[in-house]
């Protein structure tokens, strides 16, 4: 199962056997700041985003016009698969209007809220959008979500209605929804079909015509804002960055605003999409920069750069990562330790996003507790790991992570802080030391045709999850908002919502602060001895299913003993689920003469063997991997 | 290495016939459906590998012969005859050797019985399975309960105190119940043997294929484990010892060869797929080898034919390795080990030593699962019904004290050396 994305922006390397040889004769000092529009283009998973950024690029000469252009050629795998863009990417294009040239900035969004502190930062770079809707489809969630960060960004949106060639398009109802749900004018949509080109030359129009120039000036002092960064074995990082103010070149001197820290530029230029050196950078535009940086974590996401002898206020808004779902990996067994901490170590190279901490269980041994923006990113991090570099993972079911507020003086000395965050279970603090403990909440956005309504709110209700609002969006499509804790959409919410509205509902989410919630810690007892590895934090209210559940799963893990085992979920001393896994009465009786013996003895050490392997909790033996069903995904 | 200090000059000796009429639904075992009749050609060859391997393990006395399966009672007792003719030539056979012959209970196999004993059979196993019609046709058997019962009342007749039965449980559909009545219904014609085994589903049989596929169901663990008990309780108020995990006797007419397998002793098996263990001193040697005769038959026939023998693999047992085999074949018996019989194998490391320290083994003890005494290691009446789910403890346990006890020699090997050369 997946979480939503938008349809990726798939430029691909293809691209760079084709750019315009006329770039290279054109002084980019003749665009001025009016002369320059950057915009992103953003859409619900499918309707059209990658489609319509080939079209673009063909009509502008950035790509040659062949009806091959189709998307993705050699992406990553998992960027095919799940239609969603890890790494957002950017292409400069040049416009003739009206006699004039255009200097286009397209900037690509990372596809998915998990990603919108990215989504932000480049639509920060932006000044209109392009919010795509599938002319069949209608409005999804994502799109909603997308308008909100455009709209709250105060960027100029243009509405495209997009696949208007297909039997059931029905731009009207589009536009209707439009109309609804984001209060703009349906004349202001323009209809297309990106497939076909129809209308693509008005969506170029548009850009010029309704998006404003950036507010630069070239006069001012050097002033950037890094908004997307690579690593490259050979040069280092390769920082995506758009130019508020001023100019750089090659040989400047420029500083981070966020460490403080000094490089000198090697290399600066435009991406066509394809890296294309130049010397200068003006104010307005949008380029790369390599500066001799050799992580990826100098050159976050946000941060300003400038000139060292001109020192500048950094632009609002920039805040480091901040990892909202933690899971444990571990390696499927101990020998591959260092094989799947070189992978990481490689994944993180170009995810700054990613917290990784070493940590160690009992049941599974030496492995990290690693920190991701979202669900979907942790997805994609392990697909990657899986398939880009071939390890084999064991994740564990995903948490959130929680705070507390102490209330203990001393504790508060010990921390330093009179708040802190709980990553692993373990180290929850107890009830009598704390004032208040807080949980992280989402914001989560339902659309779905009504008929499903009525079960999508029950799904709601058992996931504590409080009505904000409900809006009917045209005569059969409902939007419904919900605030939900985070840790009761992380694990299958989605799966849910998706398997009860027959794959018609779409959901997504926003980070939407702490509250205080009432939280304890569940221990699992195997006759009565509590297993370490399977502490639990979980709201009062969901204690009882948490746990049941959790027996259930450890109970189909362990097999039979010869004595009869408790299963247990405990909140203290209190017993709220159990299980017993019944005594084993008798082994299958079968004959053992001479001829048999080689087999048995075969089985024997066979059981032996794993006897030596198996986790002893009190006299109870469990297999490996008994805590690791428990504890892990399930499977989809 | 596992070099055996006691010489035995009695052995066992069984025969494989590995042919059948006709694949039983639950049977994965390796045999075949002969496609000509071979049997004089079998013959030839089990007489030839028998006088091959008698003679490697210069054996001086043969206490018991068992014809076993495939179907033994498909081949002609002069077969049987032949084979037990050539055992004679090269070693000596008592006439109180016991020779047991393993029976499908249809009219032809009755109908040959007296001419097995006056080969010199006298012991039939007979394979009765079930009392009940539909189940044996399910099972895929091609006898009739009636046949069964009439069977046994001739083997009966020919070799009284000397028969045992085969029954199964555990079948498809069964219940407990049902059980229960086949088994007194039983209990009212069989003599003084009864074999009793659980019905096992094996992977690539038809029973398998149908159970997978929803057609048949078997009965669950927590049912078997009551027709088990069930079975134990009513044998034992009929004057059935249980003496092994599945073989109940009464008026002392266990299985004397079977007995000599779970007591860890030599044994020679002949025929396509046979198994034997035994140390083959007619070529000099001195550890105790696990063989295995060519699986197929046709191959099987050719090898003897052109190589004079039919073994296709041949294993020396470490001395770790044999002791697995004595402790897991041993535990079978009620009675287990006594301190004897594993001194005989393990003259350094006695019962209590190795098995005595381990907390696992302490908490089967406790449990009352386990018994270690004066008189040696066994499971109790309970602990025998789950002796697959003990020995892997026992297993890990002498496992540990062998290695354990091999370091510490060879550590004090080396000290010697030291000492006795200083430089």
């Amino acid at each position: 199962s997946t979480l939503l994305y938008t349809t990726p922006l798939h430029l691909t390397g293809k691209y760079c056997t084709f750019y315009s040889t006329t770039f290279d004769t054109i002084d980019l000092s003749k665009f001025p700041v009016d002369r320059i529009r950057n915009f992103c283009i953003i859409a619900h998973i499918d309707h059209g985003k990658s489609t319509l950024a080939d079209r673009l690029l063909e009509m502008t000469g950035a790509i040659a016009t062949t009806d091959k252009n189709k998307q993705v050629l050699d992406k990553l795998q998992v960027e095919r698969e799940r239609g969603i863009t890890v790494k957002a990417q950017t292409a400069t294009l040049i416009y003739s209007h009206q006699g004039q040239q255009y200097l286009l900035n397209l900037i690509d969004t990372p596809g998915h809220v998990d990603f919108s502190y990215e989504v932000s930062r480049s639509i920060s770079a932006c000044q209109g959008v392009l919010l795509i809707v599938d002319a069949n489809q209608g409005i999804q969630a994502q799109t909603v979500a997308n308008f909100y960060l455009a709209f709250e960004a105060q960027l100029a949106i243009i509405p495209v209605i997009n696949k208007i060639d297909l039997k059931n398009a029905d731009p009207e109802r589009v536009e209707t929804q439009i109309e609804k749900v984001f209060d703009i004018p349906r004349e202001e949509c323009i209809r297309i079909s990106a497939k076909l080109g129809t209308n693509v030359d008005k969506v170029l129009q548009a850009v010029v015509d309704r998006i404003p120039a950036p507010m630069a000036s070239t006069d001012d002092p050097f002033k950037a804002l890094v908004f997307d960064s690579n690593f490259d074995h050979y040069r280092g990082v390769v920082a995506n960055i758009a130019v508020f103010g001023g100019r750089v070149k090659k040989g400047d001197r420029i500083v981070s605003a966020y460490l403080g820290k000094t490089y000198e530029v090697n290399e600066l230029g435009l991406l066509r999409p394809h890296e294309h050196p130049t010397q200068k950078l003006f104010a307005g535009q949008v380029g790369y920069i390599i500066a001799g940086m050799k992580d990826v974590k100098e050159a976050q996401i946000g941060d300003t750069l400038y000139l060292q002898e001109q020192p500048v206020e950094a632009l609002p808004g920039f805040k480091p990562a901040k990892a909202m779902v933690f899971a444990g990996m571990y390696p499927m067994d101990q020998s591959e330790y260092q094989g799947l901490r070189s992978a990481i170590e490689r994944l993180t190279l170009n995810d700054s996003s990613v917290t990784v901490q070493r940590d160690s269980s009992m049941a599974l041994g030496a492995g990290w507790r690693l920190g991701f923006l979202g669900l979907l990113h942790m997805e994609v991090f392990n697909q990657r790991l899986e398939q880009e570099y071939n390890a084999s993972v064991i994740v564990t079911a995903p948490t959130v992570p929680y705070k507390a507020v102490l209330s203990s003086p001393k504790l508060i000395k010990e921390h330093g802080s009179e708040e802190i965050t709980i990553v692993n279970p373990a180290q929850f603090p107890d009830r009598s030391v704390v004032s208040e403990y807080l949980e992280p909440m989402v914001l989560g956005t339902i659309l779905s045709p009504d008929t499903y309504t009525g079960k999508i709110m029950t799904l709601c209700l058992n996931r504590r999850g409080i009505q904000k609002n409900m809006v009917y969006i045209d005569d059969q499509r409902v939007m419904m908002k919900y605030l939900f804790p985070l840790n009761e959409i992380v694990v299958d919410f989605y799966d849910l919502l998706k398997s009860l509205s027959s794959g018609y509902a779409s959901f997504d989410y926003e980070n939407a602060g702490y509250q205080a919630a009432d939280l304890i810690k569940m221990n699992i007892l195997l006759n009565g001895q509590p297993v370490e590895e399977l502490i639990t934090i979980v709201h009062r209210g969901r204690a009882y299913s948490t746990g049941k559940a959790m027996c259930e799963r450890l109970k189909d893990s362990i097999p039979r003993q010869m004595f009869e085992v408790a299963v247990q979920a405990s909140i203290g001393s209190k017993v709220i689920a159990r299980e017993t896994i019944k005594a084993y009465r008798k082994n299958v009786l079968a004959k053992c003469y001479g001829g048999d013996i080689t087999r048995k003895m075969k089985l024997l050490k066979k059981q032996a063997e794993g006897k030596k392997k198996m986790r002893r909790i009190g006299n109870v033996e469990v297999p490996k991997d008994a805590f690791i069903n428990v504890l892990k995904r399930k499977d989809k | 290495g596992g070099f055996e200090q006691v010489k035995p000059f009695f052995r066992v000796f069984r025969v494989r016939w590995p042919y059948c009429l006709r694949r039983c639904s639950y049977c994965n075992f390796n045999k075949y459906i002969p496609r000509e009749n071979n049997d004089p050609m079998m013959t030839e060859c089990l007489q030839r590998e028998t006088e091959t391997l008698l003679q490697l393990s210069q054996v001086s006395c043969i206490t018991s012969v068992f014809f076993g399966g495939g179907t033994p009672s498909l081949a002609h007792p002069s077969t049987i005859a032949a084979v037990l003719e050539s055992v004679s030539r090269r070693a000596y056979l008592s006439d109180k050797a016991e020779v047991t012959l393993e029976v499908n209970p249809t009219p032809v196999g009755k109908s040959k019985l007296e001419d097995y004993c006056r080969a010199g059979v006298n012991r039939f196993s007979i394979g009765v399975q079930s009392l009940q019609d539909g189940d044996l046709k399910i099972l895929g058997r091609d006898h009739s309960p009636h046949q069964a019962l009439q069977t046994v009342e001739e083997a009966r007749r020919l070799c009284p105190g000397r028969v045992s039965v085969d029954v199964m449980f555990g079948r498809p559909k069964q219940s407990a119940e049902s059980w229960e009545n086949e088994l007194s219904e039983l209990l009212r014609v069989c003599d003084d043997h009864v074999s009793l085994y659980q019905l096992t589903l094996e992977r690539g049989t038809q029973l398998f294929k149908q159970v997978l596929g929803g057609e048949v169901t078997m009965p669950a663990e927590d049912v078997t484990a009551e027709m088990y008990q069930c079975a134990r309780r009513t044998l034992h108020q009929h004057g059935f010892l249980q003496y092994e995990v599945s073989n109940f006797a009464r008026h002392k007419a266990v299985s004397h060869h079977n007995t000599s397998y779970w007591k860890g002793r030599q044994y020679i098996g002949v025929g396509p797929g046979a198994h034997g263990r035994f140390v083959p001193r007619g070529e000099g040697g001195v550890v105790r080898e696990a063989r295995t005769q060519t699986l197929e038959p046709d191959v099987w026939i050719r090898e003897v034919q052109q190589r004079g023998h039919g073994t296709r693999r041949r294993i020396q047992l470490s001395h770790l390795e044999l002791l697995e085999e004595v402790l897991v074949m041993g535990m079978r018996m009620s009675k287990g080990i006594n301190h004897k019989h594993w001194e005989l194998f393990s003259p350094q490391l006695g019962l209590h030593e190795v098995f005595g320290t381990s907390n696992d083994i302490q908490e089967l003890l406790q449990s009352g699962q386990l018994i270690l005494d004066d008189r040696g290691l066994r499971c109790s009446w309970d602990g025998l019904a789950l002796l697959d789910s003990i020995l892997p403890a026992l297993l890990v346990m002498l496992e540990r004290q062998i290695s354990q006890r091999l370091q510490r020699d060879h550590h004090a090997d080396g000290q010697t050396k030291r000492i006795s050369n200083p430089q």
